[in-house]
């Protein structure tokens, strides 16, 4: 694991354990949907290929089931002095720089699942639509506090496109 | 004072103004007339028919005579007339357009009203475009393009005189120059065009009394305007720093990719369905075939004319023969420019530029090629020259330099950029060479392709994020990808293979440059930059903030109501 992409000066903040909770139903769902879809094909359509579809979604969900706490793990963020650094992925990893004073709009957002266990879902929006940063499992009073932060930071940097 | 720059002061005076009082034929009433043209000729024949006895048929027309209805139709078609002119009249009417010190907006529409507004601070280029038949009635579209996809503001159409001066006020206002140095500038600007009396404003005035009645004097305005150069002489230098010979703007289209198809169409494909016989295939491909001339005609119409120069709000880029457009772009508006070579071009040398905006005009550029679009093909020379013009600061013997290595070099060992290792070869086997960053205090330089060689330009003061990036495969070659964020655009700012470490250090130092620069530019109020900073965003835009918390107001409002 010598080549993991990693950035020696950076502290990173963690996001809460409870986002695994999160990751969990999200995988549980979609595990039944498609569990759903393989009933149907064996009971209507009477073909094989159900089990196939039951037992590979199975596989899979209980695969993603077993790294969500890894893949929670790998998410991490920091506020430096010019910019917030993020990262997330195990497998395929990402590392974004967004300068404060790039920021156009900062947005909260909550799921129902996230909502009960009070949790936020934080998205920074610049000008190019490929910085795609969502910083996921923020304790509510924390995403509000650091988009204030935020959106405080950015106003003092703000600058043209 | 002369008097178009009068007549755009008095039109950015902030209170509404109409259009070109033609604007509603040139935009729907073409089709109109063509209508009524064939319902004559189809009269006239008919007439003729009665007149010499031929065959008679039993068309509408003569129909409606025998009946002695043709009074009756004749009085439709007359309502008919005036409802569309009552329209036309109606519509020009309610088609307003204002420009004050912060937006520029257009209101149209009869029954569902639009209202369009854009910020001027958010300005990133405004072009002129006077299509053919347009032009012969001395009228132009003007399009302020604004931020943000889809937010352009439309002015159509405007008197061609006024189009010109109007985009220097409002390029003048964007600028954040004050409203009295604007004056002064316009004026001064136009006393130093007067004695170069070269064509077009700067002509001498048209003595009234010597020139005979007033149609002949307004058809001799309208040619002088038809034949006036695109560049007008008081706001740019007259010559453009790339002039395109029609020899090789021919050869750049003959050496397209396009030619490959219509060269294996020909040379492949006809012999083939010679020797089997089976001609019934040319059918679908022979229109396609006649419709290739057209093709190459239109390209190298469009491309004709061809300038670009260095004006103080920013370069101008013109083109065309008949249909002409001319776009201005204000300094700091280009978020990325990309030099590349197309396989075919190798041999002779050429060059083209594209470049990422944060908004582009609606209109096809030159050749038929997206609007991105800056330099259609080029030498090495012009490509420096256009790159000097578009980077300013980044120009100086060590640049160009750099530069040329960047789209000639094949990637040897301390040319300036820092190449991919060895080990990333297998990822791209031919151009990991190529593959090649280099950093300058103003801008980072992308290298790529080696077949289609292409290098990317990306200034820090437009970046808009960093990433890095890493799949499996590249962890177990210790490479990464790292991508500069820009608005989206046809420049792909991605570098496929750097040394993990490099672009660890690469990132740090890009993130470090993108806050600073960012800090220093001033180039969203480009002429400002001497004055006090003046915060454009107001506080009554924080006020709007709550859960969640725009920074920025959207660009443009559009508003539709339903009247009825």
């Amino acid at each position: 694991m010598s080549n993991r992409l990693e950035l020696a000066t950076v502290e990173w903040r963690r996001v809460s354990p409870k986002q695994i909770g999160v990751e969990l139903v999200g995988t549980l769902i979609s595990a039944l949907v498609l569990v759903t879809v393989g009933v149907f094909v064996l009971v209507v359509i009477e073909s094989d290929l159900g089990w196939a579809i039951i037992g590979g979604s199975v596989v899979l969900h209980g695969i993603m089931a077993i790294f969500a706490a890894r893949r929670v793990r790998s998410i991490g963020y920091q506020l430096r002095e010019d910019d917030l650094v993020f990262r997330r992925g195990i497998m395929w990893q990402r590392i974004v720089a967004v300068p404060y004073g790039r920021m156009q709009l900062v947005d909260i957002t909550r799921g129902p699942v996230a909502r009960a266990l009070g949790l936020a879902e934080l998205k920074l929006v610049t000008a190019a639509a490929v910085t795609a940063v969502t910083i996921p499992g923020l304790v509510s009073e924390d995403a509000e506090e650091l988009r204030d932060r935020l959106v405080e930071l950015a106003e003092s940097r703000r600058a043209g496109l | 004072m002369t008097q178009a720059v009068r007549a755009a002061e008095q039109l950015t005076d902030g209170n509404w103004h109409r259009l070109h009082p033609a604007t509603p034929l040139l935009k729907g009433g073409i089709a109109l007339l063509a209508i009524a043209g064939a319902i004559i000729a189809n009269l006239r024949e008919a007439l003729i028919e009665s007149f010499f006895g031929g065959p008679r048929e039993e068309d509408p027309v003569s129909l409606l005579y025998r009946n002695g209805l043709l009074g009756w139709a004749l009085l439709i078609a007359l309502a008919f007339v005036l409802l569309f002119v009552l329209g036309f009249y109606v519509s020009w009417r309610m088609h307003e357009f204002r420009v004050t010190e912060d937006v520029v907006e257009v209101r149209s529409g009869i029954l569902f009203r639009t209202h369009r507004k854009g910020r001027l601070d958010r300005v990133q280029g405004i072009n002129i475009m006077r299509p053919l038949v347009p032009r012969l009635f001395g009228a132009a579209k003007l399009e302020v393009n604004v931020a943000e996809q889809n937010a352009n503001v439309q002015l159509s159409y405007l008197r061609s005189r006024d189009a010109d001066a109007l985009r220097r006020r409002i390029l003048g206002l964007a600028s954040g120059k004050r409203s009295e140095a604007l004056v002064e500038g316009g004026d001064a600007a136009t006393a130093r065009a007067v004695p170069g009396a070269g064509a077009g404003e700067g002509l001498p005035p048209v003595h009234p009394g010597d020139s005979g009645p007033a149609a002949a004097r307004l058809i001799e305005e309208r040619a002088r305007e038809f034949l006036a150069p695109e560049l007008d002489p008081d706001a740019a230098p007259p010559e453009s720093v790339v002039t395109i010979p029609l020899g090789r703007l021919a050869g750049s289209i003959a050496l397209s990719g396009f030619t490959i198809v219509l060269a294996l169409v020909l040379f492949v494909g006809v012999p083939i369905v010679v020797a089997t016989g089976a001609y019934w295939v040319l059918l679908p491909v022979l229109p396609g075939l006649v419709g290739s001339v057209g093709f190459y005609v239109n390209r190298i119409v469009k491309s004709l004319r061809f300038s670009i120069a260095g004006t103080p709000d920013g370069i101008r880029v013109g083109y065309g023969l008949l249909s002409t457009s001319n776009d201005t772009l204000p300094p700091g508006r280009i978020h990325a420019v990309e030099v590349l070579q197309p396989l075919l071009w190798r041999s002779t040398g050429w060059w083209t530029i594209r470049i990422t905006r944060a908004s582009n005009s609606s209109t096809p550029g030159a050749a038929g090629q997206a609007n991105t679009t800056l330099l259609p093909v080029g030498t090495k020379e012009d490509v420096t020259r256009v790159l000097g013009l578009v980077l300013p600061e980044f120009v100086g013997e060590t640049s160009t330099a750099l530069l040329l290595t960047g789209i000639l070099g094949r990637g040897e060992d301390g040319d300036g950029f820092v190449n991919a290792p060895r080990r990333g070869r297998v990822l791209r086997p031919f151009s990991w060479r190529r593959t090649g960053f280099a950093m300058d205090s103003n801008a980072l330089l992308l290298r790529s392709g080696a077949v289609w060689r292409h290098l990317v330009i990306v200034p820090h003061a437009r970046l808009q994020s960093i990433a890095l990036r890493q799949g499996p495969l590249e962890r177990r070659l210790g490479v990464n990808r790292i991508q500069a964020h820009t608005v989206v655009g046809p420049v792909d700012t991605e570098l496929g293979i750097v040394d993990r470490e490099t672009s660890v250090r690469l990132f740090e130092d890009l993130a470090v440059s993108a806050a600073t620069s960012g800090r220093i530019d001033r180039s969203h109020r480009w002429a400002a930059a001497a004055e006090p900073e003046v915060e454009v965003e107001s506080e009554r835009e924080s006020e709007r903030e709550s859960e969640r918390g725009p920074l920025l107001e959207d660009s443009t409002v559009v508003e539709r109501e339903d009247v009825r």
